[in-house]
């Protein structure tokens, strides 16, 4: 019928090895391509972008990282806040140390300063696994959180020790700021959403991605066929705080607009986006997305049935999604271990052999 | 004795005090991942949630008022007695047995022979699921614990202490909480209880046997199921006695749910699977935390004792990577 791959003959290597090998597929990821940068900026509310597609695009950024670092390498990281943190002050700090710099780079700056803060805390990883790396990364949460809190320098000497983002743009088109629309900054998550999530889906699937993924697996085993552990846990670490770097850049400057260290970037944060990992899929780029949107998605939908639709006081609505976000991942856990890009993956498999399963 | 030694002195002994608060909530971890191989997050909040439950019990809180009051348009809050503390502990035990059984038969018994993470998570998940399930259930706000523990600091060392100072010196004696003391005598008590437990008992026993190896102890006819309840039973017991501690020192709050997090730095030093290594891992946090706060804390900008403990447990591990009293960990390919 129309999900098959017969009939789809690939002539040359490339063709073979591309990401989406069946030609709906294919057609499919340019429509949807197509919505994202075409047909949603012109149908798009403020709020709509603001409460949703903007907070979905940061996250799953910071998810594709941290999943790279959990799913690819096999490294349990509960850090993610504080090198969110790490993105976000690095930005401000470029954006008011050079004014004329434009947002592109300075994202992606704060994005290699992230990485390097990132490659020293990954360092005990050569010595410490599984959970006892998990709470040694805490240290990394606790002690970024509390140095950028700390050091005035961090936030230029604020009294309130609030960083808030001033205005800037790209080609003249404001980006950060109060005056920025909320469709530009879509559009400069978006395109630089896309943009890594191509560039995580080629390392990991090249020769990076393959040392990642045999340490993930064994790496007693990896060291001795010759995967170099010091080297594939940095790059992993380095690679990872890159991606959950520009994430804080972009949740300071273009979502939230201001904000102040311990309150934006806590542990809770580390949590939110090891549950985005964990519920779209361990070692998944599509799930990344999945669960980004997942979690993003699903307490403003609560928020909005429960207070919008019975009237029910807003603090009765908050403990309420606690129970439902509690409740949904255990359930997730349980029935599909593997996330809802496991379930994306069996729903493909039954699509190719429909109608006929056997 | 100079002021500044005495100051010293009161500084550690305040931190071995502060340790034994972090170690009665790590002692439940390191129930729970000996006996199932579980990290338990939940933990911090299982005290809170038993905090809670013993304030509303003992204050006689009609559950989920608020939840009825928002639905039903109604106005009730209390029933209108007191439960006297004792019967109020002993029906709080009993929660946490139920909540013990209830997390058994419809989380764990799904999850076994799943990877550690993926349990790992779904407590983060129970967590978030008791954290809003408290709340409904007895409200928000801040509670105040009061089972008849004293506190305030004493005055009979303060007096006792005054004279140790040399003549001259500025000193009023050292501070110690009344709080503190009790919930040290309450760990000793304790641990002293479960080592005998452990080691005594069938049931302690089959618990030993549980978490050497699964397989070998159920082809010995040990349930695990049953082994499971005893053990989040335990833990849930443990957490009703770090909840009252936390709560009478601090109110019955949100807040509370965070000392989860100040166990783990204290797991890692003692290593998860040993019972004495979290007692002395709690008091080398303790103690480390207030003296570096004391020495170094004032010409860094303060408030060190949030991130201390972790890069302290860091450090330590990079030396010792399971901990100190940890098994040794054996890698095969």
């Amino acid at each position: 019928m129309f999900y098959r791959e017969s009939g789809d003959f690939k002539k040359t290597y490339q063709d073979d090895s591309q990401t989406f090998p069946i030609k709906f597929d294919r057609r499919r990821y340019y429509v949807v391509m197509a919505i994202a940068f075409l047909v949603l900026p012109m149908f798009m509310t403020d709020y709509f972008a603001n409460a949703m597609m903007i907070p979905f695009l940061v996250w799953a950024i910071a998810a594709l990282g941290l999943n790279i670092l959990v799913g690819y390498c096999g490294q349990l990281s509960l850090g993610t806040g504080g090198f969110m943190a790490v993105g976000a002050y690095a930005t401000y700090k470029l954006m008011t140390s050079f004014p004329g710099m434009d947002m592109f780079s300075v994202v992606l700056l704060s994005g290699f300063v992230t990485a390097l803060v990132g490659m020293i805390f990954g360092l005990p990883s050569l010595r410490i696994k599984g959970f006892y790396l998990a709470v040694a990364t805490l240290a990394a949460q606790f002690f970024l959180v509390w140095l950028l809190n700390k050091v005035p320098w961090f936030y230029n000497y604020s009294a309130s020790g609030q960083i808030t983002a001033p205005e800037r743009s790209i080609f003249g088109i404001i980006i950060t700021g109060p005056h920025a629309s909320p469709i530009t900054g879509y559009l400069f998550c978006l395109i630089l959403a896309v943009g890594l999530a191509w560039v995580a889906r080629n390392l990991t699937r090249g020769r990076l991605g393959r040392s990642w993924m045999a340490i993930r697996d064994m790496d007693i085993a990896a060291e001795i066929i010759g995967v170099n552990p010091l080297m594939a846990k940095l790059s992993a670490f380095a690679v990872s705080s890159f991606f959950v770097g520009v994430a804080g850049s972009l949740f300071f400057s273009v979502y939230l607009g201001a904000a102040e260290v311990t309150e934006a970037f806590s542990i809770n944060v580390s949590f939110a986006v090891l549950f985005m990992v964990i519920i779209g899929g361990l070692g998944s780029i599509f799930g990344s997305f999945v669960g980004a949107a997942f979690m993003v998605l699903m307490p403003v939908l609560l928020k909005n049935i429960l207070v919008g639709g019975f009237g029910w006081p807003t603090d009765l609505a908050a403990h309420l999604e606690f129970i439902i976000v509690g409740a949904l991942i255990v359930i997730f856990l349980i029935v599909e271990p593997h996330g809802l890009a496991q379930m994306a993956r069996v729903l493909k498999e039954k699509l190719r052999l429909w109608p006929f399963p056997h | 004795m100079s002021a500044d030694f005495l100051y010293t002195v009161e500084v550690i002994l305040n931190g071995l005090m502060a340790g034994v608060m972090y170690s009665l909530v790590a002692l439940g971890f390191v129930l729970i991942f000996k006996a199932s191989g579980i990290f338990n997050y939940a933990q911090g909040v299982m005290a809170l949630f038993a905090a809670m439950t013993l304030v509303g019990i003992q204050t006689g809180q009609i559950p989920f008022a608020h939840l009825i009051n928002a639905v039903f348009g109604t106005d009730v809050h209390h029933f209108g007695w007191q439960v006297p503390a004792f019967f109020a502990i002993i029906l709080t035990v009993a929660v946490m047995v139920l909540f013990a059984i209830i997390v058994e038969k419809y989380i764990l018994h799904h999850l076994v022979n799943q990877e550690p993470i993926i349990l790992f998570m779904a407590t983060i998940g129970l967590a978030y699921f008791m954290e809003g399930f408290g709340d409904i259930m007895w409200g928000s706000e801040i509670k105040t614990m009061d089972v008849g523990i004293p506190s305030g600091g004493s005055l009979w060392l303060e007096e006792y202490t005054v004279g140790w100072a040399a003549e001259g010196e500025r000193y009023w004696g050292m501070y110690i909480d009344k709080l503190d003391m009790v919930a040290t005598a309450v760990a000793i008590i304790l641990v002293v209880s479960l080592t005998l437990f452990s080691q005594y008992t069938k049931t302690g026993r089959a618990l030993r046997a549980v978490a050497d190896d699964h397989q070998a102890a159920l082809s010995v006819g040990i349930s695990l199921r049953a082994i499971w309840v005893i053990v989040w039973s335990i833990a849930g017991f443990v957490a009703l006695v770090a909840g009252i501690m936390w709560g009478a020192k601090s109110g019955v709050q949100f807040s509370l749910s965070l000392i989860a997090l100040k166990a783990l730095p204290v797991l890692m030093l003692g290593g998860f699977t040993s019972i004495p290594g979290a007692i002395i891992g709690g008091l080398i946090i303790g103690v480390g935390e207030k003296l570096f706060e004391f020495a170094v804390g004032p010409m860094i900008g303060g408030a060190t004792e949030n991130w201390f403990a972790y890069v302290l447990a860091l450090m330590f591990l990079v030396f010792r990577p399971q901990g100190l009293f940890g098994e040794k960990i054996i890698e095969r390919v």
